[in-house]
């Protein structure tokens, strides 16, 4: 039999639904699989193997005692560390937040429980999810398992590297401007960002309110779709979630089937900037599409290139008041309180202390755009070009059924290469940004290696909001074509551990 | 010339409550004016009939019913608090105004 | 400088910012509850504590009280509009930022008349717009529970996330020097309205109503206002008439010594009905307000807001005009009746049979005196609009008379039960039985010679004395009326 940690969780529940294995050693055998390569991954910072094992045992209990189980019950997941967890520590990658046991669990945590997800730990992130290759992190860098120097991309970064380094079958992720896609890009697996309200933000730690999406990490796309349907819907916690059932994705992923879809390739996303193999690889890709039916223009979003000026100015606005919080107050990190400084002394230095630089980078610029005399000219600039973004995406869906573009503009680059060069990391959510800003349902899944350096590439699939089931569909005929000229998962072309 | 002066840092750091050291003034400094020249580019196509997107999906109206749901116990509410005390969060003295 | 001096010299400018606590089960964001003086840290959850990761949830019931606030009020209620946050650091709010709203308040442009001395103002109002209130900071060390020289505070979440309803008005000019009266006569009649409207206690004392008073002065016939100053923790009706005096005479002296108001934050203290300076709004506070991102846009639907007005109770002015007519008052009469706050005593009295001279009486009489003498409001008394209606019931049957009624009151006020067992308890009854009565008049005739052969020589006026008499010896018992007809039959003079 092939090894537990190889399978995919479809794979796996079948495998227990029938009686040939159990969610104890499924569990087993991924927490030998984490005690073996997390050493040289980190993708992980906590994990508690008989917390883990007691879930699993309360699966089987339930099996066995001829409940109706969800589809993906007792299927390990890793679940990033933004996500509040009642009985595991919730840090957001922050040494502001160390220690922290939340007394409640976020939605999405809940619904994992209730599907019977065998929660392995949290995984590592930029600190608060800002960035894009984990080394933001208070806790120290993941690394990439296709090359141990490189980045795993980020923010959800250490969700990205546990699935691609078969340390889970499944991960969560959140995506604020690319936090899913980019680390799925860059990781050779499949990664999704739902539209914006379809899945709950209440318990996910906040960066930039009105952007940021839970979503789904998976090595294929339809264990991507199980996951999505088994956490996302409404949830009456979150006012911004939406109040409709959850598109057909499973059913979608299922069909791969595009003949008659009508594709648009952005032609900004192309050019300076842009990788030889990542752009070669995506060429291909589109091919391939049209090879499989699909009719495939080019369509013109001419205000995609103002998304990222724009994001950074939204997203550190929203940071900068969601972050407040963290005072030393009520939770958390205190600094220097030896009873002779006051509260605002004392605030200021467990901040100073406590955030690392690119959060504090973005929580200052964000007081700036928001700042009076400035707002004008920045946050509601910036305001204005998220509707023109959104027209330009209307207009293109119009014309197309889902837009597509390479997820991120390189392959993983190596760990400290843009550390301290704010604007070159920011490139890396070239592509993925317009989504966030508009909403939209946007997936990547791995479309070859690059020549030049042997390293994964993602193809990015976005379709108008509520319309995830779309790009399941595009991601799964891409998936099952590839695949068959692969002889297999890309995965399986990365080195050994 | 640059987008943001150093003194305007440091106001920035005193309205975000950091207490930042010179050195890291100086160094936030340099890459905020570069960060702000780049994202001044909105100011470029942003004609004054366009209306701000400030959510990204049109929802209006999410209410939820005036109803009472269990609260933390008050064990549950102080375990994370760097200080309690007489079931209250301590906290070191305020200073500014009464509220 | 004195009040009226400065008066001579400058027209004060007035501002009202008044928040009120909506009583609503649960709070503005989260299902906590709401109540006032539980144990501390025992009506909070993950979203009011502002725990990581929590999101707010519009309370719809909050939305439904400000809408009548605002349409009561005769304002608009806007098609769209968007909570803000309103960033600023402090302890007791736990998110370190207010979820407010600021340039597209709920309902805006509306009016509240009121009356000073027989003339009315009209009180325009800016805005209403729904907030959140912060929580309590107790200040531990140094002065009793200063802020100044603590060494510590300690922080209770129970009120942070209450809904807390803030109405500002436009500026109050032409008042002269009844603008401290007409501050007040604003905050009460106010008062009058939220009640009515049942969406909070509005008790001043618990906090539930809260008023920041902006008074500034420009000299007279000048064009161009003043600067102001915001006066706050104005904790009384009675301070809010207080505040606007002393910080009128304050600044007169400022001006008249050729000074300069500072524009700031002031401080009432009750005790010395002085304001001192809090901090300078000259040091800017930069809010850095944004739209909500976490709650989205409110767009009352105009079905809702008409279902709401329609279900608007008869506020206070439709009613004191209506009282006045139903019950045959003076305008006088009227403003003592409310200034007592005895309009819903009287009215519920009547509801229980009671006839409106004679409710009022009780109320405004008897029952205002004990209350004075108790320093309670009329309502605190422990006795209900039906008890009296029922004293009042047995005076016109005749069991009781004015002065057993006076003692019933008593009884009633002392816990000693309803009336009905304060006069078995007591054994208070007229005392109308001819037999029992007539001998108590025989024996009066007899111990009163000169009174009696003063009636008989025909002085009618001399019976008085020995009606008196028979009073006291029935320890007031006796039905008067009766009891001179005895006498006067006895001595001949009927």
């Amino acid at each position: 039999m092939t090894e537990l940690t190889r399978r995919t969780a479809a794979e796996l529940a079948a495998l227990m639904a029938a009686g040939e294995t159990s969610a104890v050693e499924v569990a087993q055998a991924h927490l030998d699989r984490i005690a073996a390569v997390d050493g040289r991954i980190e993708a992980f910072l906590h994990t508690d193997p008989e917390g883990v094992l007691e879930q699993a045992r309360a699966v089987d209990a339930r099996r066995a005692a001829g409940e109706e189980l969800g589809p993906l019950a007792g299927v390990p997941i890793a679940h990033k560390d933004v996500f509040t967890t009642r009985d595991m520590p919730t840090t957001a990658g922050s040494k502001i937040l160390e220690g922290w046991r939340p007394p409640y669990d976020a939605t999405v945590t809940a619904r994992l429980r209730a599907a019977g997800l065998v929660i392995l730990g949290k995984t590592n992130l930029d600190e608060f999810a800002m960035g894009s290759s984990t080394e933001n992190s208070a806790y120290g860098p993941t690394r990439n398992p296709w090359d141990t120097s490189r980045i795993p991309g980020g923010s959800s970064g250490g969700s990205s590297a546990a699935v691609a380094a078969y340390e889970a079958p499944l991960a969560t992720g959140t995506d604020t401007g690319g936090s899913i896609r980019q680390p799925a890009s860059v990781t050779g697996i499949v990664g999704a960002k739902p539209t914006y309200g379809g899945s709950s933000r209440y318990g996910l730690i906040a960066f930039a309110s009105s952007l940021d999406t839970p979503g789904p990490f998976a090595r294929t796309v339809l264990d991507a779709a199980l996951l999505h349907e088994a956490f996302s819907g409404h949830d009456p916690m979150d006012a911004t979630s939406i109040d409709r059932p959850v598109p057909p994705v499973v059913e979608a992923a299922r069909r791969a089937e595009i003949a008659g879809l009508r594709v648009g390739v952005v032609r900004e996303f192309a050019g300076d900037g842009y990788q030889a193999g990542v752009t070669a690889r995506f060429d291909e890709a589109v091919e391939l599409l049209e090879s499989l039916g699909a009719k495939v223009v080019e369509v013109s979003c001419p205000h995609f290139e103002y998304a990222l000026p724009a994001y950074y100015l939204i997203a550190p606005s929203e940071c900068s008041s969601n972050l407040a919080r963290f005072d030393a107050m009520r939770y958390g990190l205190r600094i220097g309180d030896d009873g002779s400084r006051s509260a605002e002394e004392v605030m200021a230095l467990t901040r100073a202390e406590g955030f690392g630089p690119e959060v504090k980078r973005r929580i200052m610029l964000g007081t700036y755009a928001l700042s009076s005399g400035y707002y004008d000219a920045y946050y509601g600039k910036a305001q204005q070009v998220r509707t023109l973004i959104t027209r330009d995406f209307e207009a293109a869906f119009e014309q197309v059924d889902v837009l597509v573009s390479p997820t991120t503009p390189t392959t993983a680059f190596p760990i400290g290469e843009r550390a301290d060069d704010p604007m070159a990391m920011y490139l890396a959510d070239l592509c993925t940004i317009p989504s966030n800003l508009a909403g939209n349902a946007a997936i990547s899944v791995p479309c070859g290696l690059a020549d030049e350096d042997g390293l994964p590439v993602g193809l990015q699939i976005m379709a108008p909001p509520l319309a995830d089931d779309r790009v399941y569909r595009v991601a799964a005929a891409v998936e099952r074509a590839l695949e068959s000229r692969w002889n297999g998962p890309l995965l399986a072309k990365a080195p050994e551990l | 010339m640059s987008a943001i002066t150093r003194d305007e840092v440091a106001h920035l750091a005193r309205l975000s409550r950091l207490a930042l050291g010179e050195d890291e003034l100086d160094h936030l400094a340099a890459q905020l004016d570069v960060i702000i020249s780049a994202v001044a580019r909105v100011q470029e196509v942003t004609a004054e009939d366009i209306p701000p997107t400030s959510h990204a999906l049109p929802l209006t109206n999410v209410y939820r019913p005036d109803e009472v749901r269990p609260s933390l116990s008050p064990e549950e509410a102080l375990a994370g608090a760097p200080a309690a005390e007489d079931q209250r969060f301590r906290v070191p003295r305020i200073l500014g105004e009464e509220a | 400088m004195g009040y009226d001096e400065a008066l001579a010299r400058y027209e004060p400018v007035l501002g009202l910012e008044t928040h009120i606590e909506l009583g609503t089960a649960s709070k503005m964001f989260c299902g906590c509850p709401t109540a006032f003086g539980a144990p501390p840290n025992t009506q909070v959850c993950p979203v009011c504590l502002g725990l990581p990761g929590s999101l707010p949830v519009t309370n719809r019931a909050a939305i439904e009280g400000i809408i009548r606030i605002g349409l009561a009020l005769n304002c608009s209620v806007v098609e769209w509009c968007r909570f803000a946050r309103k960033n600023y650091f402090y302890p007791d709010m736990p998110k370190n930022y207010q979820i407010s709203q600021y340039d597209e308040p709920i309902c805006i442009d509306g009016h509240l008349d009121v009356e000073v001395d027989g003339e009315t103002y009209r009180i325009e109002i800016e805005r209403v717009h729904m907030e959140e209130d912060t929580g309590k900071s107790l200040h531990v060390g140094g002065a009793t529970g200063r802020i100044h020289g603590a060494d510590h505070s300690l922080v209770d979440y129970n009120r942070a996330g209450i809904p807390l309803v803030e109405i500002v008005t436009k500026p109050i000019t032409a008042t002269g020097d009844r603008a401290p009266l007409v501050a007040r006569a604003y905050v009460t009649e106010l008062r009058a309205l939220i009640r009515t409207l049942g969406v909070s206690d509005v008790r001043m004392e618990e906090g539930s109503l809260r008023a920041d008073v902006n008074v500034s002065l420009m000299p007279r016939g000048a064009t161009e206002w003043g600067t102001r100053t915001e006066t706050k923790n104005v904790n009384s009706l009675r301070s809010v008439e207080r505040a606007v005096r002393s910080e009128i005479e304050r600044q007169g002296g400022v001006l008249a010594a050729g000074g300069r108001v500072v524009q700031e934050t002031r401080h009432f203290h009750e005790d010395t009905g002085r304001s001192t300076s809090g901090r300078s709004k000259e040091e800017a506070q930069d809010y850095r307000y944004f739209p909500e991102p976490d709650l989205v846009p409110m767009a009352p639907p105009r079905a809702w807001v008409e279902e709401l007005r329609a279900t608007l109770p008869e506020l206070p002015a439709a009613r004191r005009r209506r009282v006045q007519r139903e019950w045959g008052l003076s305008d006088l009469e009227l403003r003592d009746v409310v200034n007592a706050g005895a309009v819903d005593l009287i009215e519920e009295t009547v509801a229980a049979g009671a006839e409106p001279a004679a409710a009022r009486k009780w109320w405004m009489n008897e029952l205002s005196r004990r209350a004075t003498e108790q320093g309670v409001e009329l309502a605190e008394l422990p006795i209900t609009a039906g008890q009296v209606a029922r004293i009042q019931e047995l005076i016109t049957a005749g069991e009781l008379n004015d002065k057993l009624a006076r003692q019933v009151f008593e009884g009633v006020l002392a816990g000693e039960g309803g009336p009905d067992e304060v006069v078995a308890a007591r054994g208070l009854k007229v005392v109308s039985d001819d037999g029992e009565l007539a001998s108590i008049v025989d024996k009066v005739i007899a111990d009163n010679a000169d009174a009696a052969d003063k009636v008989r020589s025909g002085k009618v006026a001399a019976a008085g004395a020995l009606v008196g008499a028979v009073m006291k010896a029935t320890r007031g018992q006796a039905d008067a009326a009766r009891a001179r007809e005895l006498i006067l039959d006895r001595l001949g003079a009927s």
